[in-house]
């Protein structure tokens, strides 16, 4: 379908982004260089241009930095909760007052649309900080007894699809009950995480409460294995999600993981076709679909699947993939070669187990990673793209009769993350939502976040809850 | 004091509502705290711990999906039989944990006050853990909580009763069923509250009690890819370890062992909150116009 009208360029204005060539690892307040030196490069996936170099993190900086949040933990944890709070609430303010700059640093960093940044991961992490804030002088009526106690350092490994978004979701709730952190950010996506340090330094927060290490796998492996760290929590793939239940095995750590997911978006034959669309589009688009609670699998009812994929279609042909600075983008880049080869390969062993391969007619720039949005159809449950986490822009279209066929199908994998369903009958959906083993349902929407609403997996989905009343008790000796 | 021979009981297992013996055939002597012969109980084998996972399974869709207030009653109806049975308990204890009968009685006691304890938190602990999250947004966001499924549960080795219901019973409040390993010493009070379950309305499958080597028993059961949670209460150090990391490969819940001084002191939430998952729902709520339609 030939646009009717096109598209000028919009691009958001890179220039109210100051990127250093080179960043040190931050801890106990300083910017230093890794122990050995080493360096590595961090890229923007939409043009693979060198946007910085960081420092790679060695077992001895870790150890360095645990160092540094164990000492601050003692002055950190007595200080009066209203005193926390007011460090938390000078942090939100500062993250508002920066968001534009953190949103263009985002997009170049992550290769996700401005139009996500600015609108979604911006505003959500300036509100988990606000939120949070007002709960470290609160703690004695969270339900978790009179004046629970923090843990001690907090050991947190986080993933590259809303970098910023998840250490906001890590770093707020340990801080605000009296924790201090080493946080190690992606290796692909360091640079929001460096800009957070200078945060803390114009809030003016006490040395050592927060650090952070730039490096790949091996420095976080090692974070986790600590002795000194009290609490673990990780945001990634269940495959390290298992690796790291095994390494806290024994120990005394209190751990919290958010991991993979294959979420059924159930859509019903009397849900309305147009806004069930715009909702699956969320669902699998949002972010390139590198979302552990995209929605991967359409479950649609028989009946209405023709109506139901014929404006899908229609409306996937209207997505605009390309440079994630402008305005009007909805698809980026994918995250990294890594990932794109990934993608690429599960999507190819879609096609070779017999799925029905379709995508709009898009054009993918030169340089960088891109993937076009992809649909599969003539999906069994026994499909590898039914199965796996794709983690990327691909959906697969699965078919049911029953809503007992749906919600068998719906729960036949073992993630349980999260789910849809799309009825216009009130009762489906909470009959549906009852049976559906994932920790959150959206119905009649999708991808909705909030700091106020806990959000975590069932099953292999991992354990623990963030956000919320829910989400202080990761970070509480209770 | 007549000369009559008493009749002794064949301890067995208890699984899905049924009393089998060990599949394997084999028994292991149980004795008093002297050391005395007390009886024969079935040294389950790593099929009898499956054999209960796939009762424990078929039990779940029931047991989570009756009412909360239904699930209270039949708790407190385990309280009934079981102080109708009191003596007997305190006999059990008494020689299984080498006490004095008052001693024995206080923690039969006490068990059968934990049941009723537990059977009153069916219909209060949603209340007390879920809840409405005020989201910044036009959205109906309701939190619950959700039984995790089916827990293996290794009950306390020293106190034989008190422990064991003070583990079996939060697990199953809230919808969870259950594989309980007894007390490998003294398993014998477990198996006859075998016999209390299945006379008290409970489900057949929704506790399953299984006795002999707890290490033999829970491997299997840590193991297992249909098993959602374990409670570790029964197992040393080095066993809890190694159980701990057969539990990672489908990230059960883990509930690591614990202190317990005495467990006749008041416990908290955290045995049912342990094994519960927060499902967060979310709906648009639209807004009433001058037309009166929502969405």
């Amino acid at each position: 379908m030939a646009p009717v009208f096109d598209y000028a360029p919009a691009p958001e204005s890179r220039s109210i982004v100051d990127i250093a060539s080179s960043y040190g690892l931050f801890i106990d307040g300083e910017f230093t260089e890794a122990a050995d030196g080493k360096v590595f490069k961090t890229v923007s996936p939409s043009t693979e241009e060198v946007l910085a170099e960081v420092a790679e993190a060695t077992e001895e900086d870790v150890d360095r930095a645990v160092k540094a949040a164990r000492k601050a933990f003692e002055k950190w944890s007595a200080l009066p909760g209203s005193e926390r709070a007011k460090y938390l609430f000078r942090i939100a303010r500062i993250i508002q007052e920066r968001s534009r700059e953190l949103a263009v640093l985002e997009t170049l960093d992550n290769g996700k649309p401005i139009k996500e940044t600015r609108d979604a991961d911006l505003p959500l992490v300036a509100a988990h900080f606000f939120y949070y804030a007002g709960w470290a002088d609160k703690l004695d009526h969270a339900g978790y007894g009179a004046n629970p106690k923090p843990l001690g350092v907090a050991g947190q490994v986080i993933p590259w699809n809303f970098p910023l978004l998840m250490l906001a979701w890590k770093i707020a709730p340990a801080l605000a009950t009296g924790n201090t952190v080493v946080l190690k950010p992606a290796e692909t996506t360091p640079l929001s995480a460096l800009f957070f340090a200078d945060i803390c330094r114009q809030a003016g927060l006490p040395k050592g409460v927060v650090n952070i290490l730039t490096g790949d796998g091996r420095a976080g492996a090692a974070l986790i294995a600590h002795p000194d760290v009290n609490k673990v929590a990780f945001t990634g793939s269940t495959a390290v999600g298992k690796e790291i239940a095994r390494t806290v095995a024994g120990t005394r750590k209190k751990v919290t993981l958010e991991l993979g997911g294959k979420g059924a978006n159930i859509v019903f034959d009397d849900a309305p076709i147009d806004q069930a669309v715009e909702g699956i589009v969320n669902g699998i688009f949002f972010n390139q679909g590198q979302v552990c609670c995209a929605g991967s699998r359409l479950l649609v009812q028989e009946s209405v699947q023709d109506e139901l994929l014929d404006s899908l279609k229609r409306r996937l042909s209207t997505l605009r993939l390309g440079d994630p600075l402008d305005k009007n983008t909805d698809i980026g880049a994918i995250n990294s070669a890594e990932q794109l080869a990934r993608i690429t390969k599960l999507a190819d062993l879609g096609e070779a187990e017999g799925a029905e391969r379709w995508s709009p007619a898009c054009e993918l720039p030169e340089n960088g990673y891109w993937f076009a949005p992809t649909l599969f159809t003539n999906v069994t449950q026994a499909h590898t793209v039914a199965r796996d986490e794709i983690f990327g822009p691909v959906l697969s279209v699965l078919t049911f009769r029953t809503p007992d066929e749906a919600v068998a199908k719906a729960n036949n994998t073992p993630y349980g993350l999260s789910a849809g369903i799309w009825t216009e009958k009130g009762s489906r959906i909470l009959a549906v939502a009852n049976k559906l083993r994932a920790g959150v349902i959206w119905s009649n929407t999708f991808n909705k976040f909030d700091p106020t609403s806990p959000f975590g997996g069932y099953k292999e989905s991992g354990f623990g809850r963030e956000g919320g009343r829910h989400g202080l008790e990761a970070y509480l000796d209770v | 004091m007549s000369d009559r021979l008493n009749v002794l009981k064949t301890y067995k297992l208890y699984v899905g509502g049924k009393f089998p013996r060990s599949e394997s055939g084999r028994v292991y002597e149980v004795t008093d705290a002297k050391g005395k012969w007390l009886a024969n109980a079935p040294l389950s084998s790593r099929k009898d711990a499956r054999d209960a996972v796939v009762a424990a399974r078929k039990a779940f869709g029931g047991w989570s999906g009756a009412t909360a207030y239904n699930r209270g009653q039949i708790l407190y109806r385990v309280a009934e039989m079981l102080e109708g049975r009191r003596d007997q308990y305190v006999r059990e204890v008494a020689e299984a944990e080498g006490l004095s009968k008052s001693k024995a009685a206080e923690q039969v006691d006490a068990a059968i006050d934990r049941w009723v304890w537990y059977a009153g938190w069916t219909d209060k602990i949603a209340q007390v853990v879920g809840g409405g999250n005020p989201v910044a947004g036009p959205f109906f966001n309701l939190s619950s909580p959700e039984p995790t499924g089916v827990v293996a549960v290794l009950a306390p080795q020293e106190s034989s009763f008190l422990g064991l219901v003070s583990v079996v019973a939060p697990v199953i409040a809230t919808g969870n069923t259950a594989v309980v390993v007894a007390s490998e010493k003294s398993p014998l009070p477990a198996l006859s509250l075998g016999e209390v379950l299945a006379t008290s309305d409970l489900p057949g499958g929704v506790v399953n009690i299984l006795s002999g080597r707890t290490a033999e028993i829970a491997a299997p059961l840590a193991a297992h890819q249909d098993v959602n949670a374990i409670d570790l209460a029964g197992a040393d150090e080095v066993l809890a370890k190694e159980l701990e990391i057969a539990a990672a490969d489908n990230l059960k819940r883990v509930l690591r062992p614990q202190p317990v001084d005495n467990w006749t002191a008041t416990p908290g939430t955290d045995r049912m909150t342990a094994f519960l998952e927060t499902k967060t729902v979310w709906h648009p709520t639209g807004s009433l116009g001058a037309s009166g339609s929502a969405y």
